[in-house]
């Protein structure tokens, strides 16, 4: 069982959209480039490991994972 | 020691230059004489390259004279620059461009880059069986794209991209290449002049429409135009170079060209073709890799060497078409990180795709001790690359 949840600060986020090269199931961009979680919580050891990277590629760092 | 980081020679093409690797095993966060008699911070390793230019306490407002890029070759320095200001006239801008961007926007230009490419590759290839790459292919085809982007009429696109290929010409003479630069920015100019009294189906327009005034669509279109031109033409030179010089790459894509993405990312990695990572100021005492940097502290990351660092990218200098990483800062990191990448991706991506395709026997015509490098900054690149067929 994983459980963590991703948060997304959309008030610094730059909209490079390598959230959404990471994990396409977890993240997309809204009209105006700005990051939207579609998916909070990974559900699989897959998922998290994207959302990790997610993080990781974030260049204003504006995603984290709680544990 | 004296390490200018501009003009430091690679011995190697395929390396960073070694002071610079030196730097990071012995001394990764260094005080160095750096010009004009002043000192800065160079930061070498992946992880404080990333913190450094995350952290907003280094400025990069260039027009504080205390900047270290204050008086250097600011293109576009005016207001919509984004790449000269900080946070919050920095964010203000960019948030109004960025929808441009998006992984789906630039996704949607898939088909059109596609023809420009083929189009670039027609005229290469017409009736001839050798060509100079680097005015044929990788010049035309970012120039094409970014006129796509800006809604550049069709008949001015030979004005256009001949333009854009002098200023990018490493050998005309300096005067020329501000002529060029000049007649460019007045046909920006005169682009949106056209578009505030009716609009397009083109960035310039859609700014306008979002409350940009006609000076910052100015600053924006030609700021692209920089950005996104010759950097763009270095990574397809250098990567085509790359290929044809190491040929089990080249088979490794042919074999399976769902690996191009991944082969792009890492010789964005690989090249970090922009190797001085961000110039800012410190604006307050803070603490970096150990070593304490003072308010008014000049400072500039190494990007090409973070990107050779083995604690982040195992076996770092060698390219691995398979790594997977693309936590690179060939595009910077922080809140300036590149507008245009996922346009240069794709880009990168589509001329790899169809140069693999269609010209199966495409070779270098000079070993690579002939081929003219960038030397000198401020991105490394290549001036020339012969290729027969």
């Amino acid at each position: 069982m994983v459980s963590a949840q991703i948060v997304a600060k959309r008030e610094t986020c730059i909209g490079a959209g390598q959230c959404v090269f990471a994990d396409p199931d977890a993240f997309d961009q809204d009209d105006n480039g700005l990051v939207v979680v579609l998916q909070a919580d990974p559900a699989s050891p897959d998922a998290l490991a994207r959302a990790k990277e997610a993080v990781n590629v974030c260049p204003s760092r504006s995603i984290t994972l709680l544990a | 020691m004296t390490v200018n980081a501009i003009q430091t020679r690679r011995v190697d093409p395929y390396s960073p230059p070694t002071e610079h690797l030196e730097l990071q095993s012995d001394e990764p966060v260094a005080f160095l004489d750096w010009r004009d008699g002043r000192k800065a911070w160079a930061i070498t390793k992946h992880a404080d390259v990333r913190t450094m230019l995350s952290d907003v306490r280094f400025s990069s407002d260039r027009s504080n004279p205390d900047h270290p890029a204050h008086g250097g070759y600011v293109p576009g320095a005016h207001k919509g620059a984004i790449i000269a200001i900080d946070p919050p006239e920095h964010s203000a801008i960019r948030s109004r461009v960025m929808n441009e961007f998006t992984v789906k926007k630039i996704s949607l230009m898939r088909p059109r880059i596609e023809e420009i490419v083929s189009e670039a590759l027609d005229a290469m290839l017409d009736g001839k069986s050798e060509a100079e790459l680097v005015e044929e292919l990788s010049l035309p085809v970012p120039a094409m794209a970014i006129a796509e982007l800006l809604g550049v009429p069709y008949e001015d696109h030979d004005f256009f991209q001949h333009n854009t290929s002098l200023f990018s010409d490493a050998h005309i003479d300096p005067k020329q290449r501000g002529e060029a630069i000049a007649k460019l920015r007045d046909y920006i100019s005169e682009l949106v002049d056209a578009r505030v009294n009716e609009r397009g189906n083109d960035i310039i327009s859609r700014q306008l429409d979002a409350g940009a005034d006609a000076e910052e669509a100015v600053g924006l279109g030609f700021l692209l135009l920089i950005a996104g031109h010759e950097t763009t033409a270095n990574m397809i030179t250098l990567s085509i170079m790359t290929l044809l010089d190491k040929p089990d790459l080249l088979q490794q894509l042919r074999e399976d060209p769902s690996l191009i993405p991944g082969a792009v990312e890492e010789l964005l990695r690989y090249f970090t073709i922009a190797e001085v990572g961000g110039l800012r100021l410190a604006t307050t005492d803070l603490e970096i890799g150990g070593k304490q940097i003072h308010a008014g502290d000049a400072v500039f990351g190494l990007a090409n060497t973070a990107n050779r660092d083995p604690e982040v990218f195992p076996d770092p200098h060698t390219i691995d078409f398979k790594r997977g990483a693309r936590n690179h800062m060939a595009f910077g990191f922080g809140p300036h990180q590149c507008l245009g990448q996922n346009l240069a991706r794709l880009e990168l991506v589509v001329v790899l795709e169809q140069v693999i395709q269609r010209i199966p026997t495409l070779r270098l015509l000079d070993p690579l001790s002939a081929i003219a490098f960038k030397e000198w900054g401020p991105n490394y690149g290549i001036n020339e690359l012969r290729v027969a067929w």
